[in-house]
């Protein structure tokens, strides 16, 4: 199963119409093994959807999702959802679950599932039921959820939004682990602190469309496309530094 | 006044006095109402949540359907299972009418749309919230049906709770299929109708406190269980 060849990932003309509103249109980018990409862009730029389209949650309206040329939906793929859905059992019971379901048995599955929870430092909080977790606990369990499925390329989605600095830390510490394992990176933001530090690359859409695709520090030091310079203009002097807007 | 009130001591002392008659009637109350109980959740559940989760055409026909039948008059269900199950009718080879399990067949034809369209209804809900993730696990939504009962599992005991009320409570269909006979089809709801029209009050009292007793202690522990899984599980 994790032999399968995967990359690239190639997404050609991708355009995704949702209740009569083109939410992505014509996007078409190609992502290698191990790349790290944050996609950024304003609110409504179709960040979310474009993930989706992706992961092969949502069917596109025009265009196509590849995995090293085949149209079929890839396994060794995981995304973790701005708001992750965990189910009612313990936190060890959610990351078991998502392996039972990928066809792990035994014990290997409970191997599999510690060593997970273990990794993302919640293994005092294990038998701890997953719904009363704070929210960044919960992210954390997501990561490691997805994480087990030792997928090659993880997706995420606004991965440290609304948590507080330690816990968007504590993610982004694991975002790192998860990298330095292996997997590719695909992820959403809206912190500019940490596109910098995680991405290598950044995407930058802009009302459905694909502006510009630039390493990391030339798009922070000189943006490519106008939509991108007027984007981190607004932006930056609240996000560049910190994780979280100031709020005064 | 006088006459309730020494029928009513009355009765509470055949209850305390473990009256024969009396415990005999509770006792297959219990059993009809809990077996019709069980066949209902075990073919409901699993029903109203493939509903839930499924597309198919006649979708929409089918919830409505499931609606509707929530308000089926129980004469009417009794009514269908007695030309059913009477001699000349086609599961007359069985010989079940007026027995115990004639009044389970009624019963849980009554109860199982209660359970469907409640459990639907909770599932669908759960589905919106869970779809996304779940399909992004490598679910699919058959498969999501027993995860997300056993998800709701807490939610769900209302609907079992209401469907095992609906059983016990049940008179028409019961009287109809069951024939309120002595010793073998006799329910508390039957055996009140009919002890209350011939002058019993104590005993159709007696009886009366007890199934109300039993319906209340068994949506407290409902209650109680509900907050203690909002507690301990979210």
């Amino acid at each position: 199963m994790a032999s399968a060849p995967l990359f690239p990932l190639e997404a050609r003309g991708l355009t995704v119409v949702l209740g009569g509103h083109t939410a992505i249109e014509r996007i078409d980018f190609v992502l290698d093994a191990g790349a790290r990409i944050a996609v950024l862009g304003p609110n409504g730029a179709g960040k979310s959807v474009l993930l989706r389209v992706l992961h092969g949650l949502i069917a596109p309206s025009a265009g196509e999702v590849l995995w090293a040329g085949s149209a079929a939906r890839a396994r060794d793929q995981a995304m973790v959802f701005q708001r992750p859905v965990m189910l009612r059992r313990s936190a060890l019971a959610n990351v078991e679950f998502a392996l039972a379901m990928n066809g792990v048995r035994g014990p290997e599955r409970r191997a599999r599932a510690r060593d997970a929870i273990e990794r993302v430092g919640l293994s005092s909080l294990a038998a701890r039921s997953a719904r009363v977790l704070s929210g960044g606990e919960q992210q954390r369990l997501a990561l490691a959820r997805a994480w087990s499925l030792r997928p090659r390329v993880i997706f995420l989605d606004e991965p440290t939004a609304s948590l507080d600095p330690a816990a968007a830390s504590e993610v982004e510490r694991v975002i790192g682990e998860i990298h330095a394992a292996g997997t590719a990176i695909v992820m959403t933001t809206h912190h500019l602190g940490l596109a910098r530090r995680v991405a290598d690359e950044i995407v930058f859409l802009h009302e459905g469309r694909l502006t510009e695709r630039t390493a990391v520090e030339r798009f922070f030091n000189a943006p490519q496309s106008p939509e991108a310079a007027r984007f981190l203009k607004g932006e930056l002097p609240w996000n560049k530094s910190s994780p979280e807007p100031s709020a005064d | 006044m006088h006459d309730i009130l020494s029928s009513f001591a009355l009765a509470l002392s055949l209850i305390a006095g473990g009256d024969a008659e009396l415990w005999r009637i509770v006792a297959l109350s219990l059993e009809v109402s809990l077996a019709s109980a069980v066949f209902a959740c075990a073919l409901g559940l699993p029903l109203g949540g493939l509903v839930a989760v499924r597309e198919f055409p006649g979708r929409r026909v089918v919830i409505v359907a499931l609606n509707a039948l929530l308000g089926l008059p129980s004469v009417v269900v009794g009514l269908v299972v007695y030309l059913l199950l009477s001699r000349a009718g086609p599961l007359g080879s069985l010989g079940i009418l007026f027995t115990p399990r004639a009044i389970v067949l009624a019963q849980t034809l009554l109860v199982l749309p209660i359970v469907a369209a409640l459990a639907r209804q909770f599932v669908e809900d759960a589905w919106h919230e869970y779809r996304e993730q779940l399909t992004s696990l490598g679910v699919s939504a058959v498969r999501a049906v027993p995860t997300l009962l056993w998800d709701l599992r807490y939610s769900l005991l209302t609907v079992v709770l209401a469907g095992f009320g609906r059983a016990a409570s049940e008179v028409g269909a019961v009287m109809i299929v069951g024939g309120n006979i002595d010793g073998v089809t006799r329910v508390m709801t039957t055996a009140i109708a009919l002890e209350t029209s011939k002058g019993d009050l104590p005993l159709a009292l007696g009886l009366g406190v007890i199934l109300l007793s039993m319906v209340l202690a068994l949506n407290a522990a409902a209650y109680a269980i509900r907050e203690w899984s909002a507690r301990h599980h979210g």
